[in-house]
């Protein structure tokens, strides 16, 4: 039977934020096996922040993300090895190595208003003969017909698929389907969600989404990624064969390879704390969670102040900088607050 | 002293707000502003201003070039790359505000004096010219492995010229910090933000600092540097003081153990776009003062 949807398992590129970006070549390894023959036909390899995502603002990577990527392309049997690039961040020449080590899916991100910085990437990408998608993170931020006109244009480049991408798990089940619906209807290509569980609305949105048609789904094992996690591929591929949507891939399998491969590279993931659930109320980029619980610890302010502020200057994806920005404004308001003392 | 008779290539953001910062200068004429679309809104600002208007393009500069002494590029990197072996041919010296990168790279307060008789002179990035100055100083009085940039822009200051140009600026910024900020490995992030109302330009600036810094050094060599840079561009300024980080750093140039981080804010002086457009700002506010300097050294 054919699948209702094509699966993208994003473990090593967006779980690389809830690891701090120090995955190994042997854990690459072992999860690539594990996604390949689970039957999961597209699995994503790349820094949090995409190709060039290591640096001092993302967090440097413990292994050079070319590495890992060569490691997945000689891992997998059938699955595609995708990557992420954001243009601004990652350049043209990375994508190009990442192509020579045998990437097949370019997926090129941008702001969900910005789409027009993607034009020489995704044309690229295809030059490159790589499957090129354009993926509009914090889609939540904008009404379904502004983000609809976004996703034109990357189809205008090139784009084989659009991604609406709720990078601060930020929508709601109403949201994620008008979304999916109205790029549906006013787009050529296909169309794909990208899902965050800050709400705990990751799968039931992108089950919702399959209601509008979507025709690809992203997915993370145990959810391991940014802010309070991703869709878990194993949880959608239950529920899915539950719904009855084909996924073409073995229930069983898949949730073997999440406790065998995934789970023990970061226990804890799964559940949504206070702060993960606030950057899903507040609408803030899911990435930046690790480094404003870090922030918080040095500049002594709450992580819930410093998430609440970055929502109010609504900060983009990226922004990572003014995670200290934020810290240290908090912290000379608060000791501006302190009675004086002597 | 006859003034130095200018042009102006582009009539986008960055050549509408460089034309009022010329007709302000006392050692430069603007004598043209060349576009290609008769309906640009900076060419009908030029006429308003008295200064000859063209939508013809570069042809029309060729043809008359010994009206002109310099041009300022303010198109795209590929329009450059196409103009710049024109005007050199025609006699034209060449100030680059696009990040096309064909002649050495200047940034005011670091290397203004270095370059003064190339025929090409580039300008790097309005995120260069907000953070060379930076490293530079830094550089100045401690080791900089490496030093990394994030510059961030309202979305409606950035027109389909930077737009379509982002990766020759991410590379010519990260090149910048290397070759004028002398950092031994340079790497160059920017961001665009939609917010409304939009924000100011925003710079970060982080340097891997090598073993044996004096943190006072470093930080008077930051503030004296800032200064400078806002003798010449009034709204660039540091948000807080210079935070030195002590922890293992794994960059590219190599293991560190501290690192300084700067945060800078640039508010633009609106001449032409309103106050969040610094990034505008500090790039003519830069090609002005170069220009002046070939001027004098003339």
């Amino acid at each position: 039977m054919t699948a209702a949807f094509r699966l993208t398992d994003s473990t090593l590129r967006d779980g690389s934020h809830a690891v701090a970006h120090q995955l190994t070549e042997d854990q690459v390894r072992r999860v690539v096996a594990g996604l390949d023959m689970a039957g999961v036909p597209v699995i994503e390899v790349t820094h949090g922040d995409g190709l060039g995502g290591s640096s001092f603002n993302y967090g440097f990577s413990h292994t050079d993300e070319m590495n890992l990527v060569r490691v997945a392309v000689e891992t997998a049997t059938s699955a595609k090895i995708a990557v992420l690039m954001l243009p601004g961040i990652g350049v043209k020449d990375d994508l190009r190595r990442a192509a020579g080590m045998g990437a097949q899916l370019a997926r090129i991100a941008t702001h969900c208003t910005e789409a027009d910085i993607a034009e020489q990437h995704i044309a690229l990408a295809k030059e490159l003969g790589m499957e090129a998608v354009g993926f509009l993170m914090m889609s939540h931020m904008i009404e379904p017909e502004a983000l609809l006109e976004q996703a034109r244009l990357m189809e205008s480049y090139g784009a084989d698929v659009v991604y609406t991408v709720d990078s601060a798990g930020a929508m709601t089940i109403d949201d994620a389907r008008r979304r999916v619906a109205a790029l549906k209807a006013g787009l050529s290509c296909q169309v794909g969600i990208h899902a965050h569980n800050n709400l705990s609305l990751a799968v039931a949105n992108s089950l919702a989404a399959l209601e509008e048609g979507v025709d690809q789904i992203d997915g993370c094992m145990t959810g391991l990624g940014a802010g309070a996690g991703n869709c878990p591929t194993e949880v959608l591929v239950a529920a899915c064969e539950k719904t009855g949507w084909e996924t073409g891939i073995d229930p069983i399998s898949i949730i073997e390879v999440a406790d065998r491969a995934v789970r023990p590279i970061r226990p804890e993931q799964g559940v949504i704390d206070g702060d993960g659930l606030l950057l899903g109320y507040a609408g803030v980029y899911g990435s930046f969670l690790l480094h404003a619980k870090r922030a918080a610890e040095r500049y002594g302010v709450p992580t819930k102040d410093i998430l609440l502020e970055l929502g109010e200057r609504r900060v983009v994806g990226g922004q990572e900088d003014m995670i200290i920005d934020v810290a240290m404004e908090l912290q000379r308001r608060a000791a501006a607050a302190q009675p004086a003392v002597g | 002293m006859s003034r130095m008779r200018c042009a102006i290539v582009g009539s986008g953001n960055i050549g509408t707000d460089l034309l009022y910062k010329l007709l302000r200068s006392d050692v430069l004429e603007v004598a043209a502003m060349v576009g290609i679309d008769p309906g640009s809104e900076g060419l009908a600002r030029a006429r308003a201003e008295g200064v000859e208007a063209t939508s013809e393009g570069p042809e029309w500069l060729i043809e008359q070039a010994d009206r002109f002494d310099l041009v300022f590029e303010a198109t795209s990197a590929w329009v450059h790359r196409m103009n710049a072996p024109r005007y050199r041919e025609a006699g034209l010296m060449a100030i680059d505000l696009t990040p096309a990168k064909l002649g050495p790279l200047v940034v005011p307060p670091v290397n203004l004096e270095a370059h003064l008789d190339a025929p090409n002179l580039n300008l790097i990035t309005c995120g260069g010219q907000a953070t060379v100055p930076i490293v530079a100083a830094v550089a100045a009085v401690a080791s900089v492995p490496y030093a990394e940039i994030v510059s961030t822009v309202s979305s409606v200051s950035a027109g389909p010229g930077t737009r379509q140009n982002i990766d020759e600026f991410t590379k010519t910024t990260s090149a910048s910090l290397v070759e004028v900020g002398e950092a031994d490995h340079g790497k160059a992030i920017m961001i665009l933000n939609p917010a409304e109302p939009p924000i100011l330009m925003r710079n970060t600036v982080f340097c891997a600092l090598g073993d044996g810094y004096d943190r006072d050094e470093v930080a008077d060599s930051i503030t004296e540097m800032v200064r400078t840079v806002s003798s010449y561009v009034p709204g660039y300024r540091i948000r807080a003081e210079p935070v030195f980080d002590e922890d293992l750093f794994r960059t590219p140039g190599g293991d560190v153990k501290a690192r300084v981080v700067v945060l800078l804010e640039v508010e633009g002086a609106a001449d032409y776009l309103p106050p969040y457009a610094g990034n505008l700002d500090i790039m003519t506010a830069s090609a002005v003062r170069v220009a002046e300097a070939v001027a004098a050294a003339r």
